[in-house]
């Protein structure tokens, strides 16, 4: 019998042999690294017996591996008898790989937050500002503080964010704050309710400073930042379906026992709830970031067909029948939530593609998708600026004017480098580019809004 | 010879759980133990014996354990349970019926005259 080769260093080899079966064994879903340890101990035991009876390091290795079985049937047992580890999980705590006390400290962390964040919000109860009632203006012009800055701090402590970003994130906050609640409001006046609702999309644009740090100035930054955005807005809804489901129980059982549970539900579990989920739906997010597939690309693919389909087949039926659009007050902001959409849309397909790919159908799909949302908006806004005269110039409709200029601008140069992409004329990173160099602009139109419409009309 | 895979994975369950009624052992050594019992005519594929044995564990038959082997190596030990023990004796029972009833059978072929039991390349 020949003996066995002793070359130096091949132990070494050999170990590196193990090493890459392992990374193969690694990589199979239904094997999990606990498996991979037993399978190992068991090929290192054959390897062993095979050196004895004579073989060389090489030829028991092979020859082991080869009794081990074929990866793919090992694989398929392991999935049968597991079956469970088809799905990924996201366990809610510590998983047992990755650094541990981490990802507890970030959970700890994060809860911590959502109850700072839940008390925060009963905070002007305490100065006898009542949550639905004739103060909740107060609490929609400062819904964003209770939040916000939290999330923002999160984000900071997570990203170890150097003082001096952290101190400029503050003072935006707090002259954001200053101002929402300095300006004289006239109460119920519209640029109450415009101050509201923009100020959290502002200061959205602090969230995302803060998320992407020092990444911010890269576009890849920005583009984790709009994935971030994305999936929160899933999450935050499928949270927002069980705190409804709770809310029901909750009033139907103590219902059930002659008690009315409204008030505890309306004053403390709904606006709690509503601020606490937030920041619970963040830390979801970051937790299952590479453990589950995103949602938004998917939805996106689901919808972008139909939306292409609904928009042409409007369009079709408005030049077949003649029918102009009939300008009601309420089209413009219509209009703007179609560009919001068909913007999301455009911008969670750029989020999930691969930009070294060459343009498929899909690309297509978009593209008739941004020009005919761009054609429908061209109509509505000759359409608008026809009348605009006899509807006279409100804040309301100035603010949508505005965002409807902010969001056309950016489609129809969007519209334009994908044409140029599928023609083979432009990188589809351009286009890329172009949206996340945009994602200020909204932020900052959203902030003149807060900033100059209170005292351009006279805080009506 | 080639025993189809059925047969192998019908008769797994009783042989893992009466070579740990033997004492605790792990994944290779049991294999080993397969081999030696069956004069290496029983071959599994080796990778094959981890799912069943998560399956029996799974089933409570038998309790897994980590510890060290000779050389300081991480390795999982095995254990047969109470319900390990019982199941065995329920295998023994089924398999003994189904032996003896073979038996009868193979017994009644071979009588003088129906030699129908070897192989037809031996009458030449």
């Amino acid at each position: 019998m020949a003996e066995p080769a002793r070359g130096v260093g091949s132990s070494e080899s050999l170990e590196g042999q193990i090493e890459q079966w392992r990374s193969y064994l690694r990589r199979r879903q239904a094997i999990r690294p606990v498996d991979v340890e037993e399978l190992e101990d068991h090929l290192r035991g054959e390897i062993a017996t095979l050196r004895r009876a004579g073989l060389s390091e090489n030829e028991a290795f092979l020859v082991a591996v080869k009794r081990m079985g074929a990866l793919d049937a090992i694989s398929g047992e392991f999935a049968r008898e597991h079956s469970e580890r088809l799905w990924k999980q996201l366990v809610i705590g510590p998983p047992d790989t990755a650094q541990p006390s981490e990802a507890r400290n970030e959970t700890i962390v994060a809860f911590a937050l959502a109850v700072v964040a839940a008390l925060a919000v009963k905070v002007p109860a305490l100065f006898g500002l009542e949550w639905g009632g004739k103060d909740m203006p107060f609490y929609l012009r400062n819904f964003s503080f209770f939040v916000l800055p939290l999330l923002t701090g999160y984000f900071g402590w997570k990203r170890r964010l150097t003082g001096r970003i952290r101190i400029g994130l503050g003072l935006g906050f707090a002259a954001a704050a200053l101002l929402a609640n300095v300006y004289p409001f006239a109460p119920g006046g519209d640029t109450e309710r415009l101050t509201a609702l923009h100020l959290p999309i502002a200061l959205w644009l602090l969230v995302g400073l803060a998320y992407a740090g020092e990444r911010w100035r890269r576009s890849a930054g920005r583009m984790d930042f709009v994935r971030f955005s994305g999936e929160l807005f899933i999450y935050y809804a499928l949270i927002a379906l069980g705190g409804g489901v709770l809310v029901g129980f909750t009033m139907g059982m103590f219902w059930a026992i002659g008690i009315n549970a409204e008030f505890v539900v309306g004053s403390w579990l709904v606006p709690c709830g509503i601020v606490g989920a937030v920041i619970v739906g963040s830390w979801l997010v970051e937790a299952k970031q590479s453990v589950i597939e995103n949602m938004a690309p998917v939805l996106t693919r689901l919808f972008t067909p139909l939306f292409a389909l609904t928009l042409l087949s409007f369009l079709g039926t408005m030049l077949w029948t003649g029918h102009g659009i009939d300008i009601q007050r309420n089209a413009l902001i219509a209009f703007d939530l179609l560009l919001v959409l068909v913007l999301g849309l455009l911008l969670y397909s750029i989020s999930a593609r691969d930009s070294q790919a060459s343009p498929d159908a899909f690309d297509l799909l978009l593209v008739l998708l941004l020009i005919s949302a761009l054609v429908a908006d061209a109509f509505a806004l000759l359409a608008i600026g026809a009348r605009i005269s006899e509807f006279g110039f409100t804040p309301n409709r100035v603010a949508g004017l505005g965002e409807n200029v902010v969001l056309l601008g950016n489609l129809l140069w969007s519209a334009l480098l994908y044409v140029r992409f599928l023609r083979g004329r432009g990188p589809f990173a351009s286009l890329e580019r172009w949206q996340t160099a945009y994602l200020p602009v909204y932020s900052i139109w959203a902030a003149i809004v807060v900033v100059a419409f209170p005292p351009l009309f006279g805080f009506k | 010879m080639d025993i189809p895979k059925d047969l192998v994975a019908a008769g797994a369950t009783p042989l893992v759980l009466a070579i740990l009624a033997e004492g605790d052992s792990y994944g290779y050594a049991i294999l080993k133990r397969v081999g030696e019992l069956s004069g290496g005519e029983l071959q599994w594929t080796d990778g094959m014996l981890y799912p069943v044995l998560h399956r029996l564990e799974r089933q409570g038959h038998i309790k897994g354990k980590w510890g060290a082997s000779d050389t300081g190596r991480k390795r999982k030990y095995y254990r047969l349970t109470a319900r390990g023990r019982d199941q065995l004796a329920e295998q023994y029972q089924q398999w003994q019926t189904v032996d003896s009833a073979l038996r009868n059978i193979w017994l009644a072929l071979s009588r003088p005259g129906r030699a129908a039991l070897s192989p037809r390349s031996a009458h030449g």
